[in-house]
C-alpha cells in the first residue's frame, strides 16, 4: 500500500512536470548514432558535435520564439539493425523528438529510416551514412546527409590513386552495405578511368586470421591494396595479414580507415600508403575546431563537424518554416543549405536564425562546406592523407 | 628461378599458414580424442576449455609484462603457460567432480554425456566472456619474425618473399615437442599404459587393478595441457577472441573424426587433413602458375576453388566423405 501511494505521489509530481513543460517552447532533437559497436570511438565526438549546435541555437533565444533544444540520445549500434529501429522508435514514440540527426552507419540508417521515421514523418539528417543506395532510397523527403555518398567517394579515390601512378590495384572491402557499396562504386570508377581492378573480394569482420583472404588478394597482384574496411575490425587484421606475408606493402585508405588506430598499430611498416577521409578546408572548419576545443572535445575527430552541420540545418529550417514539425519544415532544409542569401558559418547560428526570422535567404556553409545536391546529400570535400615516417599527414583536400 | 619463385610463394601463403594451423588443430585434436577414448564421449566444451585457458594465460602474460619479467625475443606468453594449464586442470578436475562423475557412476549413455559436455561448453563460454570479455585481446610481444618478407628478398634476390612468423615456429617446434612427450607417456610410463588398457577394455582393465579415478584424473590433466597449449598457440599466431574459440571446436571434431576418433596418431594425421585441404581449396592458385606454366598458357582467371568464406565448408565436406566411406577414420579408431 505504501508502495503504491509512493507510486501514485510520483507519478502526480511527473505529470505536472510535463504540463509545466508544456507551456515553454521546447525542441527535441534525437541524436542517433553507434554508441557501441565498431564505430565506437566516433560516436561521441560526433553527438558533440551536434549538441553544441543545439546549445548555441537555445543560447541564440531567438529560434522559434527562444525555443530550448534538448537531445535526446539513441544508440544505434552501427551495425545491429533491428537494435537501431528499437532505439529510435522510443525516441520518436515515447520522447516525440522533432527531427533527428543520425543515423551512422548505412544499413542501420536505411533501417531506421524505412521502418521508422517515415511511418512517423520524422526528419532524419545523416552525418555519416555514405552508402549510395541511400541516394536513390525512397524517402518521403525525410532523408539528407551532411556526408557525401560514397559513389563520390569512389571518384575521389580513383583520382588520387590516378594521381600517384598507379594502374592496378586489389580491393577487399567489410562485407556490408558500406564496404560494398564504396567498393563497387570505386571499381566503377577506376575502370572508367582507365585503370584495372585485379580483384574485388569481401572479407567478414572479427576473424581471427586473414592469411587466406590476403593469399587470394596476393596472387590476383596489383600494385596497391584498396582496405575498405573498418579500423577497429577486420580492416586491420587484413592490413596485418599483408604486411606479416609480404604481400602488399603499400595500401590505400578510405573514410572507415583512416584513424590514429592505424598509427598506433603500424607505424612506420606502412610508409607510403594513403587514403582519403571527408574533411573540408576552410574559414568554417577552423571555426569549428575552435568552437570544439573550448566545447572539451575533439573538433578534428571523422564526423563531428558533419554532425554538427546536421543539427544546425534542421534547426535552421525550423525557423524558416517556424514550425518544428517536420511535415513542414522537410522542405526548407535545401533552401537554407544553399545559396542564395546570406553565408553562415559555425558560431554564427544567431545571425542565421535572425535573417531567416526576417524572412530573409541564408546560404548556410557551416563546419564542413555544406552544399546540398540530388536527393538531399553533401557534395564532398575530402581530405587526403598520407603516412610518412610513422604519422598520418594530411597533403591536401579535394 | 621461376620455379624457385613459384615454390617460395606456395611456402608464403599455403605451406607454412597450413603447417602453423595443421599443428595447432592436431593438440585441439589430440585432447578431443583422449576424451573420446578413455572417458568415452565427444567432449564439446573443448573449444571453450581452450579459450578459458588461453585467458588465464594472457591475464599472467600481462601481468609478468607490467611486472617487467619476459623472454625475449620468445613470447611472454610462454612463461606464463604453466599457470594457464595448472588453472585449466583445476577447472577441468572440478568440472568432472562436480558434473561428469554423477554421469559416469549412473553408467550414463555417451549420448547423455554429449549433451552434459554442451551444458558444459555454455558455462564456459559465459565464465570466459565474464572475466575477460567478448573482444579481440592481443597479447604477443618479443620478435615478430624469423624471417620477414622483405629480407628473404633481399637476400636471395627472388621476386617473391617468404615470411616466417616467430609464433609459426614456436607452434611447430611445441606441437612436436608436445607430441612426442605425449607418446612417450602414452607407451613408455606405468600410467600411460593404464590408460591405454582402460581406453581398450575398461572392464578388462578394471580386473588388473587399474584405478578408474586415477586414469579419469591422469586423463583430465593431460587434456588440460593439451587444450591451454593449443589455445594459446592459435593465440599467439592469430589472436584471442572467445568465439572464434567456440568456432574452432568444427574443425578440431572434424580433424578427430577424419583420422580416427580414440586414436592419437590419427588425431595428428587429421589435424593436418583438415589445414592442408582448407588452405589449398581456398588458395588462389594464379600466382604459382603462372611462375610454373608456359608462357602463354598462363591462367588469367584467378584459378580459386572455393572463395575463402567457405573453409568450414571444406572440412565439413571432408568429414562427411570420410564417414560415408570409412566411419572408423583414416587410422583405425572407434566408429561414431
Amino acid at each position: 500500500m505504501k508502495k503504491l501511494l509512493m507510486a501514485t505521489a510520483l507519478t502526480a509530481c511527473g505529470a505536472t512536470a510535463v504540463l509545466a513543460d508544456g507551456h515553454a517552447p521546447q525542441v527535441k532533437l534525437g541524436v542517433s548514432l553507434g554508441f557501441t559497436g565498431p564505430l565506437e570511438s566516433l560516436a561521441p565526438p560526433m553527438a558533440e558535435g551536434a549538441e553544441l549546435a543545439m546549445k548555441e541555437a537555445t543560447d541564440s533565444g531567438i529560434l522559434l520564439d527562444a525555443a530550448t533544444v534538448i537531445s535526446i540520445r539513441a544508440d544505434s549500434t552501427c551495425i545491429d539493425a533491428a537494435a537501431a529501429t528499437a532505439a529510435v522508435e522510443r525516441i520518436v514514440t515515447s520522447d516525440r523528438v522533432d527531427g533527428i540527426v543520425g543515423g551512422m552507419c548505412s544499413g542501420e540508417t536505411t533501417a531506421t529510416l524505412q521502418n521508422v521515421a517515415m511511418p512517423n514523418g520524422i526528419v532524419m539528417v545523416s552525418p555519416s551514412a555514405t552508402s549510395p543506395a541511400l541516394s536513390t532510397l525512397e524517402d518521403n523527403g525525410l532523408f539528407f546527409r551532411t556526408s557525401p555518398s560514397d559513389a563520390r567517394q569512389g571518384v575521389v579515390m580513383t583520382d588520387i590513386i590516378m594521381g600517384r601512378g598507379f594502374k592496378e590495384v586489389a580491393v577487399t572491402y567489410t562485407n556490408n552495405d558500406y564496404g560494398k557499396g564504396l567498393a563497387d562504386s570505386f571499381q566503377a570508377a577506376f575502370e572508367a578511368a582507365g585503370g584495372t581492378v585485379t580483384l574485388n573480394a569481401s572479407h567478414e569482420d572479427g576473424k581471427a586470421d586473414y592469411s587466406a583472404e590476403v593469399g587470394a588478394l596476393a596472387s590476383a597482384g596489383g600494385e596497391v591494396l584498396v582496405v575498405a574496411g573498418y579500423v577497429d575490425q577486420g580492416g586491420s587484421g587484413v592490413v596485418q595479414a599483408a604486411l606479416d606475408s609480404g604481400a602488399f606493402d603499400t595500401f590505400v585508405f578510405p573514410d572507415g580507415m583512416v584513424s590514429q588506430a592505424l598509427e598506433d598499430n603500424f607505424g612506420a611498416d606502412i610508409d607510403g600508403s594513403f587514403g582519403q577521409n571527408p574533411a573540408s578546408a576552410g574559414e568554417g572548419r577552423d571555426a569549428f575546431v575552435a568552437m570544439a576545443k573550448a566545447a572539451g572535445f575533439d573538433g578534428t575527430s571523422a564526423f563531428a563537424a558533419e554532425s554538427y552541420d546536421a543539427a544546425a540545418l534542421i534547426m535552421l529550417a525550423m525557423q524558416a518554416a517556424n514550425s518544428k514539425d517536420p511535415a513542414v519544415y522537410k522542405d526548407r532544409i535545401m533552401d537554407v543549405a544553399n545559396a542564395p542569401g546570406e553565408k553562415i558559418l559555425p558560431g554564427d547560428l544567431a545571425i542565421g536564425l535572425e535573417i531567416l526570422k526576417a524572412g530573409g535567404e541564408i546560404d548556410y556553409v557551416g563546419a564542413t562546406s555544406v552544399e546540398l545536391v540530388g536527393a538531399g546529400e553533401s557534395a564532398g570535400n575530402y581530405r587526403e592523407i598520407e603516412f610518412e615516417g610513422g604519422k598520418l599527414k594530411v597533403v591536401g583536400y579535394r | 628461378m621461376e620455379v624457385l619463385n613459384a615454390l617460395v610463394a606456395l611456402s608464403n601463403f599455403v605451406l607454412i599458414p597450413a603447417i602453423a594451423y595443421g599443428s595447432q588443430l592436431a593438440l585441439g585434436a589430440l585432447g578431443v580424442t583422449l576424451i573420446y577414448g578413455i572417458l568415452r564421449f565427444s567432449n564439446f566444451a573443448h573449444g571453450d576449455t581452450m579459450a578459458f585457458g588461453t585467458m588465464v594465460t594472457v591475464l599472467v602474460t600481462w601481468a609478468l609484462q607490467a611486472l617487467g619479467i619476459g623472454i625475449a625475443p620468445l613470447p611472454t606468453a610462454l612463461l606464463a603457460l604453466p599457470f594457464g594449464i595448472a588453472a585449466t586442470a583445476l577447472l577441468l578436475l572440478g568440472t568432472d567432480r562436480v558434473v561428469y562423475r554423477f554421469y559416469r557412476q549412473q553408467k550414463a549413455a555417451p549420448v547423455i554425456l554429449v549433451i552434459v559436455s554442451m551444458g558444459v561448453m555454455f558455462i564456459m563460454n559465459g565464465l570466459t566472456r565474464f572475466i575477460i570479455g567478448p573482444d579481440d585481446q592481443r597479447f604477443a610481444d618479443g620478435a615478430r619474425f624469423i624471417i620477414k618478407a622483405r629480407e628473404f628478398k633481399e637476400m636471395t634476390g627472388l621476386s617473391e618473399g617468404l615470411a616466417i612468423r616467430t609464433t609459426q615456429g614456436i607452434t611447430v617446434v611445441t606441437a612436436v615437442i608436445v607430441v612426442a612427450l605425449l607418446f612417450w607417456f602414452l607407451n613408455r610410463t606405468r600410467t600411460g599404459k593404464s590408460m591405454r588398457a582402460f581406453s581398450d577394455n575398461e572392464d578388462l582393465a578394471l580386473l588388473s587393478g587399474i584405478n578408474p579415478d586415477r586414469v579419469v584424473m591422469y586423463t583430465w590433466l593431460i587434456v588440460a595441457a593439451l587444450a591451454t597449449i593449443a589455445g594459446v598457440l592459435y593465440g599467439l599466431d592469430k589472436s584471442f577472441k572467445p568465439f572464434t574459440y567456440f568456432q574452432l571446436l568444427l574443425p578440431i571434431f572434424a580433424s578427430a573424426i577424419v583420422g580416427g576418433l580414440g586414436n592419437p596418431l590419427g588425431a595428428i594425421v587429421g589435424g593436418f587433413v583438415i589445414a592442408f585441404s582448407e588452405v589449398t581449396v581456398t588458395y588462389a592458385w594464379k600466382k604459382v602458375l603462372v611462375y610454373l606454366m608456359p608462357d602463354g598458357l598462363e591462367p588469367t582467371g584467378l584459378v580459386q576453388l572455393m572463395s575463402t568464406d567457405y573453409k568450414f565448408a571444406v572440412s565439413f565436406a571432408i568429414l562427411i566423405i570420410v564417414l560415408l566411406f570409412r566411419p572408423t577414420g583414416l587410422f583405425k579408431g572407434k566408429s561414431v
